[in-house]
């Protein structure tokens, strides 16, 4: 990477002290190409009790960064630290308390479920390995209050059943009650709702926060839907990303109403709304090109100034534009940016 | 695309009649269980109609059942199929023979699958699944590979994909919107009269489906071609459709206009459906939760299979099975009708909407 810009510090979000944060973070992949950079200098902070949402096309590194922010990654530059901790840094014990302090949940519940594991087994499976319960009785006790926690009750009922018995919003559940037997304080959700269906997404979307308001833990929640992202995060904030840049950063009410970057104001567009009259009168913002650069081969200046329907000649295919704090939000444009 | 209702019913009738479709899979040496109860409707030239509802409500099974594309255990048990040829015949797809069949499917009637991954062969170039599209499908005599090579790339040009590119290219090569546009390129090649899409645009990314959803409404203007889709995107139906059925426990449930759907619905389901989704203009606003699944096939309840979910039934609704009833009367296949034994006092109260 040659620009390694500043790192900027996140908006001013009222509150507790970050809990997670990313320092400039950068994750260049090799391949056969050259050099991928998948994540090229992002600042993130998250915080006790609050939802940051990262939303972004496939490709933009939106699951790359929340690998670096669960330890899951090694950054190739920059920094993540856990309670003020450069995650690097920390010796056995510490790493291990913040294994168990961040916890990440995947996409398909298909697949991070062990098969051949009962539900009892999955969820106790961590709670038996760092000793937290005395005894198998204790650990069945403590996995019932578990799946009661995350509505799946009665707990008897599927304490004992294997994934494959379960649909795909029980199994979800069954994820995220494994997430919480380790008490974490953050919760990395990576779509963990995009696989579901539309009714079940709300109840399981329900449940997190729940979890985000009663128990104060803080969730680095990736999406690709914006409508997901503003129920989720509305007392939180929002931060776009495009091609391993965070485009436009700020509260959740702003960027979503009236957002500012031309790639945000392109992706809100896009949503569908279940409204046939909506859908065929309001303004559809037009990129100049549907293809997502190669980011082997990124252009010059504005990495999305080929698709870029306010794109002038002059600064925006020259000079990268800088994300700069406005006065509600940071914003990396140049020609929205000076407003 | 104009405000439904869109196409004016043509003098001729529907293209395609469904009449009481039942479709089932064979789950052992004696037992059936039906997937598909009871499905009728017509859908007339031009229009664009989606069903909707949650996973297995039986809506990929009856997509797949039309063009008799089930899974080697599956079966339409029941009902017709009544399709008007482009020669004006109409058949009953239900009793084509299998080189009849073969025929029919593609040059009267494609089908778009989900996933546009597993629907190509990975080791054929696009290039060849074209090739082998027209040779397998097209009536006459067997064409020149130069030829075909030059409407393919026309086809490919209509989806906007460059075909110097894209042709000579393996499935892998393409990104996961552009082999989409490419399977609808495919699918569009002999000029069907009608085209069924299982989740077009599910794994795609929101830019591209939206670029995706404009040329397709683009080509139906075009080639004017009848549209059903299927989908759990309650969004992409009021973008796509001027029309949408509502399915639910292999039954439909509720039909009608776009418009009567999502500002009139008159089933609870169909308003639960619609309220689930979270809006992304405007202030919060909290989404209805719909708790629980559709029922399973073996142990549907005896009355209203919603029942169980529903916050309006009432006794009688756990007894009775409510039939579509008809609540507003229009031509071309798009009167309004609903299966919910309350949903006359429901829309009185208010209650189905919001």
């Amino acid at each position: 990477m040659t620009d390694r810009s500043v790192p900027v510090p996140a908006p001013a979000a009222p509150g507790p002290a970050p809990l997670l944060s990313l320092r400039g973070v950068h994750q260049v992949f090799p391949g056969a190409r050259g050099d991928v950079p998948a994540v090229a200098g992002v600042d993130l902070e998250i915080r006790p009790g609050r939802a940051l949402c990262l939303v972004g096309e496939s490709g933009c590194g939106k699951t790359t960064t929340a690998r670096m922010a669960a330890g899951l990654a090694d950054p190739t530059a920059g920094s993540v630290r856990f309670r003020g901790r450069d995650i690097t840094a920390m010796d056995k014990r510490e790493r291990s308390a913040f294994r168990r302090s961040v916890q990440y949940i995947h996409q398909d519940p298909y697949a991070s479920l062990n098969p051949v594991r009962t539900v009892y087994s999955t969820v106790s499976a961590g709670l038996r390995r760092h000793r937290m319960v005395a005894d198998h009785k204790a650990a069945r006790r403590v996995t019932a209050e578990l799946l009661e926690r995350v509505d799946l009750t009665p707990a008897a009922d599927f304490i004992d059943k294997y994934p494959h018995q379960m649909s795909g919003g029980q199994r979800q559940r069954v994820a995220i009650a494994r997430a919480l037997a380790m008490d974490p304080e953050v919760i990395i959700a990576d779509e963990s709702t995009s696989m579901l269906d539309v009714s079940i997404r709300v109840s399981l979307l329900n449940t997190l926060g729940r979890l985000r308001d009663d128990l104060g833990v803080g969730f680095l929640f990736i999406t690709h839907d914006l409508a997901v992202a503003k129920y989720f995060a509305w007392d939180g904030e929002i931060a776009v990303m495009y091609l391993g840049k965070v485009v436009e950063h700020g509260p959740t009410p702003r960027v979503v109403n009236d957002p500012r970057h031309p790639y945000t104001r392109a992706l809100i567009s896009a949503v569908c709304e279940p409204d046939p009259d909506l859908a065929r009168t309001r303004e559809r913002v037009r990129l100049r090109s549907a293809d997502i650069p190669d980011l082997t081969a990124l252009p010059p200046g504005c990495d999305f100034h080929p698709r870029c329907p306010l794109y002038t000649p002059g600064a925006c295919d020259t000079r990268r534009p800088p994300l700069v704090r406005g006065h509600d939000r940071l914003l990396a444009c140049h020609v929205v940016g000076q407003g | 695309m104009t405000a439904s209702p869109a196409a004016p019913a043509p003098p001729q009738g529907p293209l395609l009649s469904v009449r009481g479709v039942d479709v089932g899979y064979r789950t052992g040496r004696r037992s059936r269980s039906t997937a598909v109860h009871d499905v009728s409707f017509d859908l007339h030239p031009g229009q664009s109609m989606a069903l909707v509802g949650e996973s297995g409500c039986g809506k990929t099974t009856l997509g797949l059942g039309l063009l008799r594309l089930l899974p080697r255990t599956g079966v339409v048990s029941a009902g017709e199929i009544l399709f008007r040829r482009k020669d004006g015949r109409t058949v009953d797809v239900r009793s084509l023979a299998r080189e009849e069949l073969r025929r029919f499917r593609w040059s009267e009637a494609a089908m778009v699958f989900q996933g546009a991954m597993n629907a190509f062969n990975p080791v054929l170039r696009i290039e060849d699944h074209f090739l082998d599209t027209f040779r397998a499908h097209e009536r006459g005599r067997a064409r020149r590979r130069a030829g075909i090579r030059e409407e393919s790339a026309a086809l490919l040009e209509m989806v906007r994909l460059d075909p110097a590119r894209v042709l000579g290219a393996f499935p892998h090569e393409l990104s996961g919107g552009m082999r989409q546009r490419a399977l609808i390129a495919l699918a569009l090649a002999l000029k069907p009269q009608l085209l069924i899409l299982d989740e077009p645009t599910t794994a795609l990314d929101l830019l591209t489906q939206q670029a995706i959803v404009e040329r397709l409404s683009e080509l139906r203007e075009e080639l004017r071609f009848s549209m059903l889709f299927i989908t759990h995107d309650l969004g992409l139906a009021a973008e796509l459709a001027d029309r949408v059925g509502t399915m639910y426990a292999g039954r439909l449930i509720e039909t009608g206009t776009t418009r009567d759907i999502f500002h009139r619905p008159s089933h609870p389901y169909t308003s639960a459906l619609i309220n689930s989704v979270p809006p992304v203009s405007g202030d919060l606003v909290v989404p209805e939760s719909l708790p629980g699944g559709p029922p399973g096939l073996s142990s549907l309840p005896p009355g209203c299979s919603f029942a169980p979910r529903c916050r309006h039934a009432v006794e009688r609704c756990r007894e009775t099975r409510p039939e579509l009833e008809v609540l507003h009367t229009r031509g071309g296949g798009l009167s309004h009708a609903a299966a919910c034994l309350r949903s006359r006092e429901l829309a009185a109260e208010g209650a189905t909407r919001d």
